[in-house]
């Protein structure tokens, strides 16, 4: 039951992080996912230290509204101080990334919470956290609920705004011009990226909730043309990871995480290799065949 | 609404528009009548599309303000269409010329709501009219220029706007696409629609164009093209003033920061 559990969580966080890294990348924001994932590390400590608990709800509002505010930042400073955009980005994320590391550092004694499970995450514990009813019965980890909750949110979010993510994705300019505000839909989606990385980032940590951001959304890309698919096999090519890995790690006896982000690199590698549309194999099977 | 044809489609006044206090478009006054191709030239770095943009409210003002058949910007947007330049997105986005042409009916559709078999219909219709509807499930990525460019103007006529801003729909384009572009202009002023086109090439403005405006970065003139689009506005638009409006600028510039110049 337990890799049953594990493997459920893992799912839940690629799936999540899967359809929203699909907009991230053909936004070409993929590294201001990455820069929300780190950024948030401050907001997740404060949250810690004034609610004094792993109460997911404060610790999603206080690293939702730093996510936000990264983003603003970047913006900030991409806009007013004329800094490229890979500048700003890494002058913002870093700088807030080290404020979280001094803050755990300072307050390591009084919380629960250790850099190591911040960065890395340990997804192996998520069947230890179980929810139990008054009554006694077991309805299963917390991690699986939580994480459930998100991507239900997320789902319905892309559903209900679809044509808006969809047209300021492509066109902005255009979106503006028929009265679709581009700054609302884009705040929208860096909250839910901020959102899910927090909610993630207790089973796969800071830097592994990247990888799963943008490598399954990458595969899709490789793999087809149209956008629906691209969410669709997006999805499946991160619950492929969170399944293969988990084995691999069990095989290995290492890290469950590492082990599903290694393999979302692999099958990123093997769609590069092999997609029917764009692999690099069909490509010289085509040239050869000429 | 019924529309009355004897508001003007357009009207601009005292219109600045700076980037860095440097004035891109400089108190800019021009009205435009309804159902005329109008040709916006300069050279480059003029503002023209800066102009378009600004009028559609994508740019912020410095000041001045524009008003569309006598009303303010966003109660009409809906009867706004704008067609991009080609350049400005990414064609190999996994998307389907379709996709693309139903954009064109969001405005109609609003929040949370789905295109429909009308709206299908509507936007298949218009690829008709761009001669596109065998391209409809064609990924956009497969497309040439002047197929791309279709597809935008598909787009932008599948929204039933009256007033249409283009932003250099001739460029690149190949001479099949630039015929069929200004055959289709040609039905939608005889309609009553107003298009405004940002143009580069100067040898087809009075064949293309009722109305031309001629900028750099301040208006040289507009009007109709017969009496507008002579030597003497030409060689004002493109001639040697281009030094000249320079200096205007840096001299703006050098007042709006006094302190600077003490210090100097």
């Amino acid at each position: 039951m337990n890799d049953f559990y594990i493997i459920l969580t893992a799912s839940l966080v690629a799936s999540s992080c899967a359809l929203l890294g699909c907009f991230l990348i053909l936004r070409r924001m993929a590294m201001v996912g990455d820069a929300i994932s780190h950024a948030v590390l401050p907001g997740i400590v404060l949250a810690f230290l004034f609610s004094g608990s792993r109460d997911s709800v404060t610790m999603l509002l206080g690293a939702g509204l730093i996510g936000v505010f990264t983003t603003f930042l970047i913006e900030f400073f991409h806009k007013k101080a004329k800094l490229q955009t890979d500048a700003a980005i890494g002058v913002t994320f870093t700088w807030l990334f080290a404020v979280g590391v001094v803050l755990i550092s300072i307050f390591a004694g009084k919380v629960d919470l250790d850099q190591d499970c911040v960065l890395y995450g340990e997804i192996a514990y998520v069947p230890l956290d179980l929810i139990i009813s008054p009554s006694g019965t077991n309805l299963g980890p917390k991690a699986i609920y939580v994480m459930g909750i998100v991507l239900v949110l997320i789902i319905v979010f892309i559903v209900a705004g679809y044509k808006e993510l969809f047209l300021t994705t492509f066109d902005p300019a255009y979106a503006s011009a028929i009265g679709i505000s581009t700054s609302l839909w884009h705040y929208l989606l860096m909250s839910a990226v901020s959102v899910t990385t927090v909610s993630s980032f207790e089973s796969v940590g800071a830097i592994l909730v990247v990888a799963l951001l943008i490598a399954p959304a990458a595969t899709a890309y490789l793999l087809t043309d149209n956008f629906k698919w691209m969410l669709v096999l997006a999805c499946a090519a991160g619950i492929l990871a969170s399944l293969s890995g988990y084995y691999l790690a069990v095989w290995l006896d290492g890290s469950i995480a590492g082990a599903i982000a290694a393999l979302s690199g692999i099958i990123f590698a093997l769609a590069m290799v092999f997609s029917p549309t764009h692999g690099l194999f069909f490509k010289k099977l085509r040239q050869v065949a000429h | 609404m019924a529309p009355d044809t004897n508001v003007p489609a357009l009207e601009v006044h005292d219109l600045t528009v700076a980037f860095d206090r440097k004035p891109v478009l400089w108190n800019i006054d021009l009205v435009i009548p309804q159902g005329k191709i109008v040709g916006i030239i300069g050279p480059n770095g003029a503002g023209k599309s800066t102009l378009i943009k600004a009028v559609m409210g994508i740019l912020p003002l410095s000041s001045g303000y524009t008003k569309l058949f006598d009303l303010p910007l966003n109660d009409v947007r809906g009867r706004i269409s704008y067609v991009p330049q080609r350049e400005s997105v990414d064609w190999d986005f996994p998307a389907s010329v379709m996709d693309v042409v139903l954009m064109g009916r969001y405005s109609k559709l609003g929040l949370f709501k789905r295109p429909r078999k009308a709206d299908r219909d509507a936007a298949l219709d218009c690829l008709r009219k761009v001669g596109m509807e065998a391209f409809a499930n064609r990924q956009i990525s497969q497309l040439s220029g002047g197929q791309q460019q279709r597809t935008f103007l598909a787009r932008a006529l599948a929204q039933q706007a009256d007033v249409y801003f283009m932003d250099e729909p001739f460029a690149g384009v190949d001479a099949a696409t630039e015929k069929t572009i200004i055959t289709l202009l040609r039905t939608m002023a005889q309609s009553g629609k107003t298009v405004i086109v940002v143009h580069h090439d100067l040898q087809s403005v009075t064949n293309y164009f009722d109305w031309v405006i001629m900028l750099n970065t301040r208006l040289i003139a507009s009007g109709p093209t017969q009496e507008t689009f002579t030597q003497d506005n030409l060689q004002e638009t493109y001639g040697g003033k281009l030094t000249l409006l320079a200096d205007v600028g840096d001299l703006i510039r050098r007042e709006s920061f006094p302190q600077r110049e003490k210090k100097l």
